[in-house]
């Protein structure tokens, strides 16, 4: 994971902890991973497993009871931990953005659409030209396929789709360089969903935006993204190219993941993801690897002694000790699952 | 507006009218079951059955019940409220014709005080949530909502008239400047500004600010709990999160979004909180020597005065219903959702 021009987002050993009353929840747990310009990463995995925690961490964007317990952001570079309050204003907005799973709430109900494109431009660019902004506003907008006179109604005048592609818009305006997409598509309808899909991949041809595309649906990933990152339990698995995953994975989950979705282009959505055993509390995380009480190929090792993160190919890595050597490592499997 | 927005707003205002027929009936009949009568009360037992008599025939309460009920029911209609049954017998519309303007120079003041000064402060405390200052408030508001207003008008009286004495105990204006002083709306701070009578004009300012302060910080309690729990929600929504996350500034979060959304419910609290807004002056006006409505209606209520209680109720009613017509209206234009 070396960084070079390509790469836009360098994460390290990041790590997330939410403060409750039963304890610390260790919702991301020693993350590092990269994320090129212009890529499509798609970011999977059962739901509490961390992944929204994870896009909101990039953006600094963890409130109380959470908090950033360890590990660093680059972004173009610079360290985002170290950003003072004004600085991560101006880095929200104009380097990355986030769109949300729910349209009907991610906009403003007492806003016009217009309003909050223009809202945006305002607060970021030093005495924008009014005229300017307006058609800048227009070119965007009629580029996401909604009609000029939509921009003066108000988010609830609009559809589902509609709305997440005025979230787009919001992302768009300001030439972020990173959109994370948090199962943006999750709550439209399928055609809807499958026309944002590929609106989003037009996008980042057009704009060059890398996109961190958060689902628990892998068939969607599957569609866009180059890359995907596998997490469990607040640790990512498996990362790599997308064809090589599907093709050859490697990670026991993966492996359980892709063989619970019979095609790849099924869209019945209760169907994915259903695998033996239960998802981890995070609260008490099982000790060593996190995912050994579910896994089939569990080894005396793998309750003990947690992985690390290795490439086994080039741009290839996993999180398992099936590609890993020990000392202490022994082939034998333990039967934990009937 | 939309046609279904329409309907309700025609219905509502439909529905004001039944409202306020069954109010007042209940205050027609109400009055007359209660002991005593107008005759009595004013005159004690010094007048004889005779001359009582003769003076219930000359007001006509002497007819049936029903009789008079459906007189007074169609002087409502005709919006003739009659005269006074005592202290002078003068035409109600007269009496209340001065009466109103002192209530109505009382509660707006309160009211803005309380809107403005419990709306900011329980903004602030959503945004400093379980800080110092959010407990201040939070006990603040339970404070003020617990004392009783004559407790709490007296406690100000105490201080600032008697102890520092630099506010005036009572009345709407001195006493001494009340003998040249020709009202011409009875709104005296209009009247003194009319008239250029700067003198009476500071009087009333400085006679305006104890009852003010006090009705209207007894309201101020419930919106500030409003505004704080309100926003408190408001700013976990979705599009407070999304907002920052497109790098809005904090103090225009929570001053912009979450607070125009606020707005919402609390337009709601102030229809609401109308109604108690003319309790509370009723029993401020009767701490302060308020020359308003609300005395009036205690003072004539001791009287058992049939008429001039009647027909304060119908305008307390009426005030009430136009309020909360008025909010259905704000809210349809604050709320889009409503509106499109
Ligand atoms: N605000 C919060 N307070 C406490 N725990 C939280 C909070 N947000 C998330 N968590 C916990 O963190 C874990 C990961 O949550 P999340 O990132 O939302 O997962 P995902 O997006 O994959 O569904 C879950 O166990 C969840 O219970
Ligand atoms: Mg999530």
């Amino acid at each position: 994971m070396n960084s070079d021009e390509k790469t836009l987002v360098q994460v390290r050993n990041l790590s997330v902890t939410y403060h409750t009353r039963l304890g610390p929840v260790s919702a991301v747990n020693d993350i590092s991973f990269d994320i090129n310009r212009s890529e499509i990463l798609g970011l999977v995995g059962e739901s509490g497993c961390g992944k929204s925690t994870l896009g909101k961490a990039l953006m600094r964007m963890i409130m109380p009871p959470g908090e950033i317990s360890g590990g660093s952001i680059l972004f173009n570079g610079k360290d985002v931990m170290q950003f003072d309050q004004k600085r991560l204003r101006d880095f929200r907005g104009r380097q990355i953005s986030m769109i949300f799973q729910d349209p009907m709430t991610s906009l403003n109900p007492v806003q016009r659409v217009d309003e909050h494109v223009i809202e945006a431009i305002q607060v970021h660019e030093e005495k924008p030209d009014k005229e300017d902004v307006i058609s800048r506003v227009k070119a965007l907008i009629e580029r996401l396929g909604i009609q000029e006179r939509r921009l003066r109604d108000y988010p609830h005048q609009l559809s589902g789709g509609m709305r997440q592609r005025v979230m787009i818009g919001l992302g768009l305006v300001l030439n972020a360089d990173l959109i994370i997409a948090d199962e943006a598509t999750t709550s439209l309808d399928v055609i809807v969903e499958a026309m944002l899909v590929d609106q989003l991949r037009e996008i980042r041809e057009e704009f060059g935006v890398a996109l961190l595309m958060i689902t628990h649906n892998i068939a969607l990933v599957a569609e866009i993204a180059d890359r995907i990152a596998v997490m469990y339990a607040g640790k990512i698995v498996e990362l790599g190219d997308i064809k090589e995953i599907f093709d050859n994975p490697l990670h026991p989950y993966t492996r359980g993941l892709l063989r619970s979705v019979p095609s790849i282009r099924l869209d019945d959505r209760e169907e994915l993801f259903k695998m033996s055993g239960e998802p981890p509390n995070l609260t008490h995380p099982p000790s060593g690897c996190r995912f050994h009480p579910r896994c089939p190929e569990a080894m005396p090792i793998c309750s003990r002694i947690g992985p690390g993160m290795d490439e086994v190919s080039p741009g290839r890595w996993v999180h398992c000790w099936l590609y890993q050597d020990h000392p202490q490592k022994d082939r034998s499997t333990i039967k934990v699952n009937a | 507006m939309s046609s279904s927005l329409r309907n309700f707003l025609i219905t509502r205002i439909f529905l004001t009218i039944p409202m306020i027929w069954i109010l007042i009936t209940m205050v027609f009949f109400v009055m007359r079951v209660l002991p005593g009568d107008p005759i009595r009360s004013q005159l004690g037992p010094k007048v004889s059955e005779e001359q009582a008599n003769a003076i219930r025939e000359r007001l006509g309460l002497n007819r049936p019940l029903y009789v008079q009920y459906f007189d007074f029911l169609w002087k409502m209609v005709t919006l003739d409220f009659g005269t006074a049954l005592t202290q002078g017998e003068r035409p109600i519309i007269d009496e209340l014709g001065e009466k109103l303007p002192a209530t109505i120079e009382l509660t707006i003041p309160a009211m803005a005080f309380t809107a403005i000064f419990g709306i900011a402060s329980g903004a602030y405390a959503a945004k400093n949530r379980k800080k110092p200052i959010d407990y201040g408030l939070r006990l603040f508001s339970i404070a003020v909502y617990s004392i009783p207003i004559f407790f709490m008008g007296l406690l100000f009286q105490i201080i600032f008239s008697v102890r520092i004495p630099i506010l005036p105990l009572a009345g709407r204006m001195d006493t001494l400047m009340m003998t040249n002083f020709q009202p011409i709306t009875h709104f005296y701070i209009l009247d003194s500004i009319l008239q250029g009578n700067w003198s009476a004009f500071w009087s009333c300012i400085s006679h305006l600010i104890l009852p003010s302060l006090t009705l209207g910080l007894a309201l101020t309690g419930v919106f500030i709990r409003l505004t704080r729990v309100n926003m408190i929600e408001m700013l976990q929504a979705d599009f407070i999160t999304a907002g920052r996350a497109r790098g809005l500034p904090e103090p225009r979060l929570v001053y912009k979004h979450a607070l125009r959304n606020t707005f919402i419910p609390i337009l709601t609290l102030i229809g609401l909180q109308f109604a108690i807004l003319l309790a509370g002056a009723v029993l401020t006006e009767t701490t302060f020597s308020w020359p308003g409505m609300g005395r009036y209606l205690v003072d004539r209520i001791e009287l058992r005065d049939y008429t001039a209680v009647q027909a304060t109720i119908g305008v307390f009613a009426f005030f009430v219903a136009i309020i909360s017509l008025a909010m259905d209206f704000l809210y349809a234009f604050v709320d889009p959702r409503i509106r499109y």
